[in-house]
């Protein structure tokens, strides 16, 4: 196959970036596009080009390291990761647009490589249930039905890539932060720090500069771990009830 | 050099609870007065920098990925063994320990093996607590499964994810103590080298991977949680940034590499499809449940899956059936992968590379139906699609083995110290608990136990020994030499200015590694590699090719680095696959087998832990032994026929 890419090249955060257009020859169909990538970096090394930085790890699927927005759509066309994406996906003689994330909360540091570390932070907010090593009970002293051990689960999928942010005109986390706060909500060790977690969460989120949630449902659609969005309704639900119920904690406490 | 294990005397039930109140203890008040680095976030690593920062350590902790979840524990699929035995089928701490023992082809330390099987059943009340969704029964009970080939139940899972839902777990106990100022995270940071003072550990120099500023770092305590070193065959299932850099270093600087060369290969990986092959993926092993391995009776060259159905009943090999009957496709994972090679190696290797058997789930569809099998391995399925454009539901998988793990690392004692007094491994990056093999679902259970379980209270001994006075400020003329050693290897590399790419040379050290230190090995050909090696070593220093600076995210730079540690190991791999001429766990020498072609362990010359000990550049390592003694087990030989 041969394909045309058109990359967004930055040499790093303060710079500004373009498009530069590269041909790739040769290209097989078993390749996975971050292989295609790698041949056409071996061969702008040869010529004296710096390679294209682009971020991954694991390529199988689950670190959430690589990223991408390949022809319009987070992880390219299918939905998957940008590392399970093959070649044989694309025709002959096509041309791809190569991009990276685009949101105010995930700054360029070079080509298609961002900073995501605003998710950690919304994690590190209240994304945890307040427990220390060693003085827990047996495991099997928290019974958990199945149905919500299963949707939990579900929620718990996400693996932090933050392709739902990319896929929102609004460059909104809800889908990510509803996934991580409904995993703890749903199950019952999380109960008891449950509406301080969504609030400071939420006021992470909105701290690091992600945008308002307009029931867009595009998130839903390029996520590569189908995160539904009834998280973020539930999300809502949880956040809702805890701001109720802070409100009349302070009343009925009186100042202290 | 003596090495001394620091095994607690008594009975090996007794050992660690007698041990864990013989350590010393630091007052709590004074547990703030004394700084540990942790360096790599995966299950070891973010388990023990949670765990110190919640007892009142300042924690400095580092990872080269991005974000902290994205070690590569994430990728591990299977499960996590406990000896919870809440199957009632016989599960106990001494079989856990027993199996991983005997697992390891005895060639582990045993009082370790014991400890790891006993601190099991408390991770699982850990991760329980932290809220990781474990798959469940319908009573709300946590579900088991049996796992490579074990005879109990004793594996917990969380679907095919259980490596990210762990990490889950421990991140988010770290992520509780940065919220808590307890720990500090250095994300997208790579550790370059330990700095050793009156020899005790007390800190490291590393490099922002974004800005390229090369820093030091000091503290009482610094601990190694840097993974394996699969990758120096290039192509495994490792993760692409997977690297030994802070393990070798720290082997530079003094720290013992023990067993190099126990490498685990495993069976059921997807096969190479082609030179721009950038890495394995793994297809776990729980689909040897159901699917038969064959290949035909007479070569086919170029055979492909769609055309299987056109090799007759009768024209097939199901060769481990045929050759292990008791076991059958459940033979471990040695056993498997060596015989699939022997396949390939005798022209009878499907698929357009012939390196590939067929892994058939023809007769499990036509036996339990399409919607059993789809429940099983629905995603697996689904998966090996994706990659390769086959329908397992439809022709047989084809898959190959590839390099998984490694059991070798920096050795350490009982307490998880290296020969650095001060400088501690954990997890995969030490060679402690799984001797030259490891079990199915054992991976994470050591992670953690060392993690969450053992590093908490060996550390204090050694903390409230030395006293927090006794540290030294990253001023130190030490530091400062250090720091210029990294700056000046960093620009060395940059101004080679040769011919060939890192990947190129990292590409080749792979292919020597696999074909002469992979799955079957002897003495000539391991002879060959370092040959072939040196010669890589001197090449790449006159003709890698780095372009851009050292002052700015440089991803060929960082490579450069990480392919130069991996050649300088994977000579000493040799060395050690040459000295140990017997065949054990994943090591098979061709010179030791059984008449019908079995491994053969030589317990009279090998029961021993080798140790290599670092003598300058270009000089030829010293090798100490840890002889070991096993008071518990008697040593047989496998036998899956
Ligand atoms: S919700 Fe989906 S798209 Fe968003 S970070 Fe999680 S896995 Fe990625
Ligand atoms: S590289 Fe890990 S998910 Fe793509």
């Amino acid at each position: 196959m041969k394909i045309t890419l058109k990359v967004w090249r930055q040499q790093n955060a303060n710079s500004k970036g373009q498009f530069k257009t590269y041909v790739a020859d040769h290209v097989s169909s078993d390749m996975s596009f971050l292989e295609m990538l790698d041949v056409l970096n071996t061969s702008l090394i040869k010529k004296g080009e710096e390679p294209i930085h682009f971020d991954h790890d694991c390529r199988e699927g689950i670190c959430g390291m690589c990223s991408l927005y390949i022809n319009g759509h987070p992880h390219g066309p299918q939905q998957t990761t940008t590392c399970q994406l093959h070649m044989r996906t694309f025709k002959d003689g096509e041309t791809i647009t190569v991009e990276p994330w685009r949101a105010k909360a995930f700054p360029v540091i070079k080509d298609l490589v961002v900073d995501r570390t605003a998710f950690d932070r919304i994690q590190q907010a209240g994304g945890y249930v307040t427990v220390n090593t060693g003085g827990v009970p047996d495991a099997n002293e928290i019974p958990i039905p199945k149905k919500i051990a299963d949707e939990a689960f579900d929620a718990a999928a996400c693996i932090g890539c933050g392709a739902c942010v990319a896929a929102c005109k609004n460059a909104s986390a809800m889908l990510f932060v509803s996934a991580k706060v409904s995993q703890l909500a749903l199950l019952p060790q999380g109960h008891a720090e449950r509406k301080e977690r969504v609030e400071k969460m939420v006021a992470q989120m909105d701290a690091e500069g992600f945008g308002a949630c307009t029931n867009t449902r595009a998130c839903e659609a390029e996520c590569p771990k189908a995160i539904s969005v009834t998280n973020i309704a539930r999300m809502n639900r949880e956040y809702f009830s805890a701001m109720f119920s802070s409100y009349e904690v302070k009343v009925g406490g009186g100042g202290e | 050099m003596k090495l001394e294990s620091k095994v607690p005397e008594g009975p090996l039930a007794e050992k660690w609870t007698k041990h864990k109140f013989n350590l010393k203890l630091v007052n709590p008040a004074n547990k703030r007065k004394y700084e540990v680095i942790v360096v790599g976030t995966g299950l070891a690593g973010a388990s023990a920098a949670a765990s110190l920062g919640e007892l009142g350590y300042n924690v400095k902790a580092f990872c080269f990925q991005d974000s902290p979840r994205r070690a590569h524990s994430i990728a591990a699929q299977g499960g996590i063994n406990a000896a919870k035995n809440y199957q009632n089928d016989g599960d106990s701490v001494y079989r856990l320990f027993y199996d991983t023992i005997k697992g390891g082809d005895y060639r582990a330390r045993e009082a370790n093996v014991y400890r790891l099987a006993e601190v099991s059943v408390n991770i699982i009340d850990q991760c329980v607590a932290q809220g990781v969704p474990f798959a469940r029964e319908y009573g709300g009970l946590l579900a088991n499964r049996s796992f490579g080939g074990a005879q109990v139940s004793r594996t917990f899972y969380a679907r095919g994810q259980t490596g990210q839902q762990l990490l889950l777990g421990a991140y988010s106990a770290l992520n509780r103590q940065i919220a808590n100022g307890k720990v500090k995270m250095y994300s997208r940071t790579e550790m370059l080298d330990v700095v050793v003072v009156d020899g005790k550990a007390r800190g490291i120099i590393t490099r922002d991977l974004v800005t390229g500023k090369i820093e030091s770092h000091s503290a009482h305590a610094v601990l190694l949680c840097t993974g394996g070193y699969g990758n120096v065959f290039y192509l495994s299932t490792n993760a692409k940034g997977s690297n030994v850099t802070a393990a070798w270093r720290a082997h530079k600087k003094g720290a013992l590499f023990g067993n190099p060369c126990f490498t685990q290969i495993h069976p059921t990986c997807i096969p190479v499809s082609g030179d721009h092959q950038s890495k394995l993926t793994l297809m776990s092993e729980s689909l040897r449940n159901d699917g038969r391995v064959w290949v035909p009776k007479v070569a086919h060259k170029g055979l492909k899956a769609k055309e299987a159905k056109s090799i007759t009943e009768t024209d097939r090999d199901y060769f481990l059936e045929r050759k292990y009957p008791s076991f059958g496709n459940l033979v471990p994972r040695d056993v498997a992968s060596r015989n699939a090679k022997m396949m390939c190696d005798e022209g009878r290797g499907v698929g357009a590379t012939g390196l590939a058997v067929f892994l058939d789930f023809a007769d499990a569809i036509k036996r339990d139906g399409k919607d059993t099998i789809a429940a099983k391995y629905g995603n697996l399925f689904d998966m090996y699609k994706q990659i390769t454009g086959d329908d397992p539901y439809e022709m047989p998988m084809m898959i190959f083995p590839a390099v998984h793990y490694t059991m070798g690392g920096l050795w350490v004692d009982y307490n998880l110290m290296t020969t650095v007094p001060g400088l501690y491994s954990l997890g995969e990056a030490n060679f402690s608990d799984h001797g030259a093999n490891r079990l199915g679902a054992s991976a994470l259970m050591q992670g953690l136990a060392d993690g969450y379980f053992v590093i908490p209270y060996t550390i204090g001994d050694y903390l409230a020994n030395i006293g927090w006075n006794d540290k030294v400020g990253t001023d130190h003329p030490v530091f400062k030499e250090a720091i210029n050693a990294v700056n000046s290897s960093v620009s060395k590399l940059l101004s080679i200015k040769g011919k060939k790419t890192v990947d190129e040379f990292h590409r080749e050290l792979g292919l020597t590694m696999w074909e002469y230190c992979g799955m079957s090995r002897n003495a000539e050909g391991l002879k060959t590699a370092k040959k072939k090696i040196q010669e890589l070593k001197n090449e790449f220093w006159q003709n890698v090719n780095i372009l851009g600076s050292a002052s700015e995210l440089n991803m060929e730079l960082e490579k450069a680095g990480r392919v130069a540690d991996f050649i300088e190991l994977g000579e000493l791999m040799v060395d050690d696959a040459l000295n140990r001429a017997e065949s054990c766990g994943g090591h098979f020498r061709e010179e030791s087998q059984t008449p019908d072609g079995e491994a053969l362990r030589k317990d009279d010359e090998f029961t021993y832990a080798s140790a290599w000990q670092y003598q300058g550049e270009n000089q030829a390592e010293v090798l100490h032994k840890e002889e070991l003694r096993f008071e518990n087990v008697k040593l047989t030989q496998r036998s899956y026929k």
